[in-house]
């Protein structure tokens, strides 16, 4: 019985959610008395594997072949059960990053499990794990456990655990080479890129007015603008808005889109899906504007008004008008 | 191009949810269903493909009886026809369970490609589509934006964090899952909806399919509305006060306008 960690590295940096990945695996390996190892798949990342000996860990592996220069699910599957069938941890976990997402249930599908995707936060009752998950968009959350023997699967949402918890100490460093025949990768990754220049910077406004669904038209658009305009912040918007065009990709907050941190965020019509929370969760001051008083939105809200946003919003241009 | 679309019908978006009694799950009586939203956009990208290189569309849907109108709606928007697995229960709480029913569904098919969207908006797993692909040992890619048709392959924009993408090319058949907005949806016509009534819908169910009654994976044990983290201060009732409040607190207590 002990906890393994997976965590992510694209050759050159960790992803930010490995480390709140190791201090998950640290502190529930505390709670079920056991150990937590962890493992980095990277071709050649000796350095990385080094980084993670001096974790307070049993073991750090490295999982390294030529065939896993590049990210593939065939690749990283194939690697993993190896290591898996070797170390035989009772739980894996990794971080809900888009990589992870990509291979994971393809992993316990070929173990005959179900890896609990995405999960806030964890509980042990009577040495037994509780998850806690969110369904409905964040409307409702789920304590699920898992029913099957060991391995089990799990991943971790953005900031559900904190990085710097993670605990310092020393771990002998493992390679480990899986064996993988070219033949057996059936997808070919190719270039990386990104569209267009950002012209818009929105991690370095102090004041942001969001937008989402509520707003419910292209034509109500300016209504909202008119309201940025006013309180001289800049105007960004959650992913549908930007998916229907109404405004361009580089003004989408959210984990495809940027992150903010601003003195303050206006969600005006946003319901606060986790993919949008993500992107904004770091702002000192969060404001929602909503009818609905259930949104996930007011769980990170400090002020609120719920209503209809086509009457509040014109109350709130005359009165920043008002108060200058 | 034999293109089959797995979709999901779900409590519409803007529903007032409520916890039932046994707090096993929410209230299914008093809502209103559509289709799940990248699954939407699943189909809509499986019918720009059918019109580009010909073929057929077909819907694959596990659901109960209810789903049905959602399979209309879609056969409205243009697929051909329709594989509905016919589930007891609305909610089928194990992916991997749903999973082996849509690849239980598809046995006969042999499709070229299937697409669906990336998560379903009530479970939010986002993993049926992985699953499906490795039980039907095809290759996959997800959270697609673009895909285009190539001699024996397909080559697909992959959406990665931080507004960076990467192609990703692989043979056919391939599974792929859908990410919203990576095409504009279409409305159904007139002329669509009256089609759909004359297009085949079969229907099988879980005994049937010799699939029915595993034990799940995963046990939700109980669900319950989320606890709040912050206190918020709350403007309710005249919105002109509610907006005068407001500000007044962002400008004195909050200091930041």
């Amino acid at each position: 019985m002990s906890v393994l960690a997976v965590l992510e590295n694209n050759g050159q940096v960790w992803h930010r959610m490995s480390w709140e990945t190791l201090a998950a695996a640290q502190q529930i390996a505390r709670e079920l008395n056991t150990t937590a190892s962890a493992a980095v798949v990277r071709t050649g990342g000796r350095a990385f594997a080094d980084e993670l000996g001096r974790k307070q860990l049993e073991k750090a592996y490295l999982v390294d072949h030529a065939a896993l220069e590049n990210y593939t699910p065939d690749g990283y599957t194939l690697a993993l059960r190896q290591l898996i069938a070797q170390v035989k941890p009772s739980l894996v976990l990794f971080p809900h990053t888009y990589q992870v997402r990509d291979f994971l249930p393809k992993l316990a599908t070929a173990l005959g499990r179900v890896a609990v995707t995405d999960v806030i936060a964890h509980r042990v009752e009577n040495g037994q794990l509780i998850l806690v998950r969110q369904l409905f968009q964040g409307k409702v959350n789920a304590d699920v456990r898992f029913a099957t023997d060991a391995p089990n699967f799990a991943s971790l949402q953005a900031g559900a655990y904190r990085a710097d918890q993670v605990a310092d100490g020393s771990a002998s460093v493992e390679a480990f080479a899986p064996t993988i025949s070219a033949s057996e990768i059936r997808t070919r990754p190719l270039d990386l890129f990104r569209e267009a220049q950002r012209a818009v910077d929105l991690s370095a406004a102090e004041l942001i007015v969001s937008v989402g669904r509520g707003i419910k038209e292209a034509d109500q658009i300016p209504l909202v603008q008119k309201l940025a305009a006013a309180l001289g912040a800049e105007l960004a918007a959650s992913r549908p808005i930007c998916d229907a065009g109404w405004l361009p990709m580089e003004r989408q907050v959210g984990s495809s889109g940027q992150t903010v941190a601003p003195k303050m965020y206006m969600a005006v019509g946003i319901s606060g899906a986790i993919q949008h929370l993500v992107g904004m969760k770091g702002s000192r001051i969060v404001v929602a504007i909503n009818k609905d008083p259930n949104a996930p939105i007011f769980e990170v809200a400090d002020y609120g008004i719920v209503g209809d946003l086509f009457q509040v919003v014109p109350e709130l241009i005359a009165a920043v008008e008002k108060s200058k | 191009m034999k293109i089959v679309v797995a979709i999901k019908q779900v409590p519409a978006r803007d529903s007032q949810l409520r916890i039932a009694p046994a707090g096993k799950w929410i209230e299914e009586a008093d809502l209103t269903h559509e289709i799940n939203e990248p699954d939407a956009y699943a189909l809509e990208e499986g019918l720009q493909l059918k019109e580009k290189h010909g073929g057929e569309v077909v819907v694959l849907c596990a659901g109960p009886a209810a789903a049905a109108q959602t399979i209309r709606e879609a056969l409205a928007k243009g697929a051909d026809r329709a594989i509905h697995i016919e589930t007891a229960e609305a909610a089928d709480f194990d992916p991997l369970a749903t999973a082996r029913l849509l690849a239980a569904g598809l046995k006969t098919e042999a499709p070229d490609l299937i697409l669906t969207g990336l998560q379903s908006d009530d479970l939010g797993y986002g993993q049926t589509g992985v699953i499906l692909a490795e039980l039907l040992a095809l290759p996959h890619a997800t959270i697609i934006m673009q895909v285009e048709k190539q001699d024996g392959l397909i080559r697909v924009k992959r959406e990665l964090e931080d507004g960076w993408f990467q192609h990703v090319e692989m043979p056919l058949p391939a599974l792929l899952t859908i990410q919203s907005g990576i095409n504009k949806l279409r409305y159904a016509t007139l002329m669509g909806i009256k089609k759909a009534k004359t297009k085949e819908v079969k229907r099988l169910t879980p005994v049937e399919l010799g699939v029915a009654g595993g034990t799940a994976a995963v046990v939700l044990q109980r669900v319950y509305a989320p606890e709040r983290t912050k206190r918020t201060q709350l403007f309710e009732g005249n919105p002109k006060e509610a907006a005068a409040q407001l500000i007044e607190k962002l400008k004195f207590e909050a200091r930041v306008l």
